[in-house]
């Protein structure tokens, strides 16, 4: 058990350190926001999970055209991806574009 | 992987770290937005067309398609939404970014079954994508007041985290038998979206923000972990990015109401022995006013707050405010806005609404800006506020919302409550506030009552 969990830490190291420093950037980066933009901000983090459009792309593009439940689910998968990318960075500009005119 | 691909991956890395930090500050906060949108279109671009596969025309056309109708959709939701609607909108577009993600478990489940670190990660993304799926669901539903009953099961606590228990359970189970069965993946999917419904259907719509806040964190995770699966960098980094802002965003607004996570989520608010004897005790009486009362003293004022909050926004009353706000300025009084951190439906929601409405960004004033001022106001217009403006949070420690920071409205001269009835707040609990002999009492929804003082402005 012990060694399987070392195997499993060194085959994966690169992931590992990426994984943790990615959370310290993420924390350090949102940790003294205003409450003001906090709307916009989540708004905007919505955007950026949508993300995972990447790896809908890619299930259409390994599908067998034949495979016709793996081209639909990718299919839909990328709808309601880009759905989330699109609508979610178009709405925050939307807001921010709010408070820039009262400047 | 190409070299190239690896390289706009990075930049489009760059480019999120980038945009969530410039997010962070008003000056910068549009030009963030837009530079992290052009690394994701980056991303999305390179990823169909830099690679080394033999891809026949018709996956690209339907790719293309695809795209297309999502963005067009997606589009027109964002542009005709209104502002109040906002958090059911984050709301809706986090499930979308949940359901991409479980339904990208399903392609791959069948394909990695076979080998258990991949396949620990594959239903790890399908029960997560599948939770947010359907929570975000059901918090899209509460707030648009399509689900307007809370739903409490007896023992739901104890019910929900068993069921999750034996999610993980079985989840183990499938990974260490790896056989590539189709029940088994339905049930893992069903599991997920069964325990979305029953992970946000007893939690209150005013908790409600954070609850869309902790399921956009999960969403990134779900993102992340499909990253590692595909060994992809800009999903895996992109991912944990919104994963643990996420996090820190939510933290952000339980503390601003004076909450914990964990009470937000297995809901403890006014159930406790302090908010059945608040409501129990005599707090003297009330004192109602009239438009036309309410006008007079506004009218005669030379410093007036405004403190705007939920109860604006239901009522959709931020343009009537504004026009109240321009008619005092043109008579010479110096008029505020007090904005506390969870004014609105979600911290900083407020901002937004008034920015909508063209109140000038100078005129809005931070909790910790403004309380020094309430001492000068003569008038302090309170509109569809409560729990935020609770003197109890100061002086009752058995209060469930001591300690939590509020406006010291109370030290103002004349305080002006609207509201539609004397019904406590979300928390539940009275507001001595509203017995003060300095408070009068303005019922009415917040729209009507602000566009009776407006029309009894104008005639003085």
């Amino acid at each position: 058990m012990m060694n399987e969990l070392i195997e499993l830490i060194s085959n994966n190291l690169k992931i590992i350190y990426i994984i943790i420093l990615s959370t310290f950037v993420g924390i350090e980066v949102i940790k003294s926001i205003p409450a003001v933009l906090h709307t916009p901000l989540m708004s905007g983090a919505n955007a950026l999970s949508g993300v995972v459009i990447v790896g809908a792309i890619l299930v259409m593009l390994h599908s067998d055209p034949e495979d016709y439940v793996a081209l639909t689910l990718g299919f839909i998968a990328v709808v309601l991806g880009i759905l989330n990318v699109f609508g979610g960075f178009t709405v925050t500009n939307r807001m921010l574009e709010m408070f820039k005119k009262k400047k | 992987m190409s070299i190239l691909l690896s390289i706009i991956y990075l930049i489009a890395t760059v480019t999120f770290v980038l945009g969530l930090k410039k997010l962070g500050h008003p000056d910068t906060a549009k030009s963030g937005n837009l530079v992290a949108a052009a690394g994701m279109g980056l991303a999305i671009f390179g990823t169909i067309f830099i690679h080394d596969l033999e891809v026949p025309t018709i996956i690209y056309v339907l790719i293309g398609i695809a795209i297309v109708i999502g963005s067009i959709i997606g589009w027109l939701i964002a542009i005709k939404v209104e502002m109040t609607k906002m958090p059911e909108l984050v709301s809706l577009f986090n499930g979308f970014g949940g359901a991409s993600a479980a339904l990208i478990g399903m392609v791959e489940f069948s394909k990695t079954i076979d080998d258990s670190l991949q396949a620990t990660t594959i239903i790890s993304g399908i029960i997560i994508g599948a939770i947010t799926f359907s929570g975000s669901l059901i918090a899209w539903g509460k707030l648009n007041g399509s689900l307007k009953s809370v739903v409490k099961i007896p023992q739901y606590n104890i019910i929900n985290n068993l069921f999750i228990i034996g999610i993980i359970i079985f989840a183990g189970y499938v990974i260490t038998t790896g056989v590539n069965s189709p029940v088994f993946l339905y049930s893992l999917l069903a599991g997920g979206l069964v325990y979305g419904i029953l992970f946000v259907l007893p939690i209150g719509g005013a908790d409600m923000p954070v609850v869309i806040s902790l399921l956009n964190s999960l969403t990134g995770i779900a993102a992340a972990i499909t990253g590692v699966l595909y060994n992809n960098m800009v999903m895996l980094v992109g991912g944990i990015l919104v994963g643990s802002a996420g996090i820190i965003l939510t933290v952000a607004m339980c503390k601003a109401m004076n909450r914990t996570l964990g009470s937000v989520i297995f809901g403890s608010f006014g159930l406790g022995p302090a908010g059945i004897e608040g409501a129990n005790k005599t707090l003297g009486t009330i004192k109602s006013t009239t438009a036309s009362d309410a006008a007079i003293m506004m009218n005669y004022a030379t410093n007036v707050i405004i403190v705007p909050g939920y109860g604006l926004a239901v009522a959709q009353a931020q343009h009537v405010i504004h026009e109240l706000e321009e008619m005092l300025t043109a008579k010479g009084i110096n008029v505020k806005y007090a904005i506390h951190p969870v004014a609105g439906r979600m911290p900083g929601h407020m901002n937004v609404l008034l920015a909508e409405s063209n109140v000038q960004y100078n005129m809005l004033l931070e909790m910790d800006d403004i309380n020094p001022q309430f001492n000068n106001a003569d008038v302090v217009l309170v509109v569809g506020a409560n729990d935020v403006v609770n003197p109890a949070a100061h002086n009752n420690p058995t209060s469930p919302i001591y300690g939590m920071p509020i406006l010291d409205v109370e030290n103002a001269k004349h305080i002006v409550v609207n509201k539609r009835t004397m019904n406590a707040g979300y928390a539940g609990i009275e507001n001595e506030l509203f017995y003060n002999s300095k408070t009068s009492m303005l019922f009415g929804d917040a729209k009507a009552a602000l566009t009776d003082l407006v029309s009894e402005l104008k005639g003085m």
